[in-house]
């Protein structure tokens, strides 16, 4: 479909009168129109699996180049791979002092992004961190299970109630939009960040994420972030997420605390008496 | 979060002054306070009906919802005590005595106290539901309601780890001295086996086709338990809570799991431990839930416990342990401070 699309987009390009015609598939062609997911016993669609995406977001999620290790001695295994990004327009729509803040941010990544201490990554960033979470699909609950510091969010379908309390992943409700899962978290704190570049939000942060089955290996994932202290106006992400197949796949432990410790408390060690 | 690592710290001696006065209230109106309490106790009240347990969409005995193991009722059989039940009247006076005995832990007027004061509400279990149970012990197999005896290699490993513990230093010499709870790294509770964690003792289950999902709310501890039959990962891969695999045996969930790291050391068991438990729907508002543990490198023979859950009311709120870990700076850098304070004393003194 993804090629005839992009045949269709080439012949209309060097030839104007294809337009129509090319606007009969596009028309057609939206994100796998026709596609019905299986369903669960209760008769929603079955969104029950192990996820990952496959991109560089957590790297920065805005459009960026290569780039080298923020670690000198990572090398090229530390190194940045270049993205496309994931923000609707490329750009993330900053208030002017919000971006400026970003860039102090970056530049002071090593010492202040809360990934490298181990902290829980909040919403959305835990869903493009790189590694797999799991969905546990219940009628009135719907868990998400990353990987990353055991990070879990419940997803309220019923008994949904405002958030008691800011948090770090935030408090979820969802409802189902046919074949969508459409949830809407807020309560968040203002302590984690989209990505290693810096990009952050505020407590005011409310996030929609929408969960569309595309296959019955892929699911597009589509976000909404508005914070009014932050960004001039709401803007969108989007991208796929894409299933584990593989048999024996699972959720492993990655209790990070211990990987960090000497880094957070090492100054704090006892030293040898002189 | 600076009060939950101050309680470890006081190795789980939590101060609980007004535990008495609660938990006579508890005792006096049973039926108001803890309404799930007298259905869920004892366990063999429901063993004989045939209670059946309500299903999930795909058929599995439902198990969702919140839960709590919160208990008086110690892992093992008090000294002096030889019988497996108590009468009523002794388990509510066995209940006024450990309240007694944890509000003894602080006296009026003292920081102690006033870190009760306004911690009171998450500490104090006499507050929160809890297990009501009438068993001495909860563990009903050996007989004694004790943890059997340490065997000779379980003795030198016990040894080995004393050694291994004295040659790092003292606790607040380093971070990786300090109690694992301490450094939010994992608390008790999570398990397996699920353990009374003291406080906060909740539990949410949560069931998809082929899974069972138990979240402890210490530290958002998840175990995802897979039901079908895939084998156990090679035993290079280990973890703290080790790996879970379970499948229904009848209306029981059976859950086995190996592969665990042995830092995090249940009783002295070695990495070598597996955890058999066993979850079944006895009750609207109860599971009955038996642990069994086994190491032939710790103990010549199996034990088993019976630990009830009863059911609790959500939600359960997110515990960002680790991400505000003010205790752990605050306590190594006040025994560096200390430790200046008593080398410039040092000099002044020559």
């Amino acid at each position: 479909m993804r090629n005839r699309l992009l045949i269709g987009t080439t012949l209309a390009l060097m030839a104007g009168w294809l337009l129509p015609v090319l606007t009969r598939v596009a028309a057609q062609a939206p994100a796998s129109p026709a596609y019905r997911a299986p369903r669960t016993p209760d008769g929603k669609p079955n969104l029950n699996g192990i996820w990952q995406t496959m991109n560089t977001a957590n790297w920065n999620i805005e459009p960026h180049p290569a780039g080298p290790s923020p670690a000198r001695e990572l090398g090229a295994a530390g190194a940045v791979p270049a993205g496309l990004g994931i923000v609707d327009g490329g750009e993330i729509p900053y208030l002017p002092a919000a971006r400026k803040k970003q860039q102090e941010n970056y530049a002071n990544r090593l010492k202040l992004d809360p990934e490298i201490k181990c902290y829980l990554p909040g919403v959305p960033r835990a869903t493009y961190q790189g590694m797999p979470f799991q969905i546990i699909q219940s009628t009135k609950h719907i868990m998400l299970i990353h990987e990353f510091a055991g990070a879990v969010r419940t997803i309220y379908m019923t008994d949904q109630t405002e958030a008691p309390a800011d948090s770090w992943m935030g408090w979820s409700n969802g409802r189902w939009e046919g074949e969508t899962l459409v949830v809407d978290t807020k309560g968040f704190n203002d302590l984690s960040w989209l990505d290693r570049a810096g990009n952050f939000h505020s407590d005011a942060l409310h996030v929609v994420e929408r969960f569309t089955p595309r296959s019955a290996e892929t699911i597009t994932y589509d976000v909404t972030l508005e914070d009014s202290k932050v960004f001039s106006r709401p803007w969108k992400m989007s991208m796929p997420l894409y299933k584990h197949v593989e048999r024996n796949a699972q959720i492993l432990e990655f209790r990070c605390v211990e990987f960090v410790e000497d880094l957070l408390y090492g100054h704090l060690r006892k030293q040898p008496a002189k | 979060m600076r009060h939950r690592t101050r309680s470890f710290m006081r190795g789980g001696a939590v101060a609980l002054v007004l535990a008495l006065a609660a938990t006579i209230s508890i005792a006096g109106q049973t039926q108001s306070a803890a309404p799930a309490a007298p259905k869920a106790a004892p366990a063999n009240a429901a063993a004989g009906k045939a209670y059946k347990a309500p299903r999930t969409p795909d058929g599995q005995p439902d198990l969702q919802g919140f839960w709590t193991n919160s208990t008086y009722v110690p892992l093992e059989r008090p000294n002096g005590v030889t019988k497996e039940f108590y009468t009523p009247a002794e388990a509510e006076a066995a209940i006024k005595a450990a309240a007694e005995r944890e509000s003894e832990q602080t006296e009026p007027g003292t920081t102690a106290d006033v870190h009760y004061d306004f911690s009171q509400f998450g500490l104090d279990r006499s507050q929160s539901k809890f297990a009501m149970n009438l068993r001495t012990s909860l563990i009903v197999d050996p007989a004694d309601g004790k943890i059997p005896p340490v065997n000779a290699q379980g003795q030198k490993r016990a040894q080995e780890r004393a050694a291994a513990r004295k040659s790092a230093g003292g606790q607040y010499d380093a971070v990786e001295n300090m109690p694992i709870g301490s450094r939010c790294i994992i608390m008790g509770g999570a398990g397996p086996p699920l353990q009374n964690a003291g406080y906060n003792a909740n539990y949410q289950i949560v069931q998809s086709p082929g899974y069972v999902m138990i979240l402890t709310e210490m530290i958002h501890d998840v175990r995802i338990i897979p039901l079908d039959d895939r084998p156990q990962p090679p035993s290079q891969v280990r973890q703290w809570v080790g790996l879970s695999r379970g499948r229904w045996e009848g209306d029981t969930l059976v859950v086995e799991t190996t592969n665990f790291n042995g830092k995090n050391a249940f009783r002295g068991a070695s990495e070598n431990m597996k955890v058999t438990e066993r979850f079944t729907r006895t009750a609207d508002d109860a599971i009955s839930y038996k642990f069994t543990v086994e190491d032939p490198t710790t103990w010549d023979r199996s034990w088993t416990a019976d630990a009830p859950l009863v059911k609790t009311e959500g939600p359960i709120f997110e515990f960002a342990c680790h991400e505000t870990n003010y205790g752990i700076a605050n306590i190594l850098a006040g025994a560096r401070a200390d430790e200046k304070k008593v080398a410039e004393q040092k000099k002044g003194s020559n």
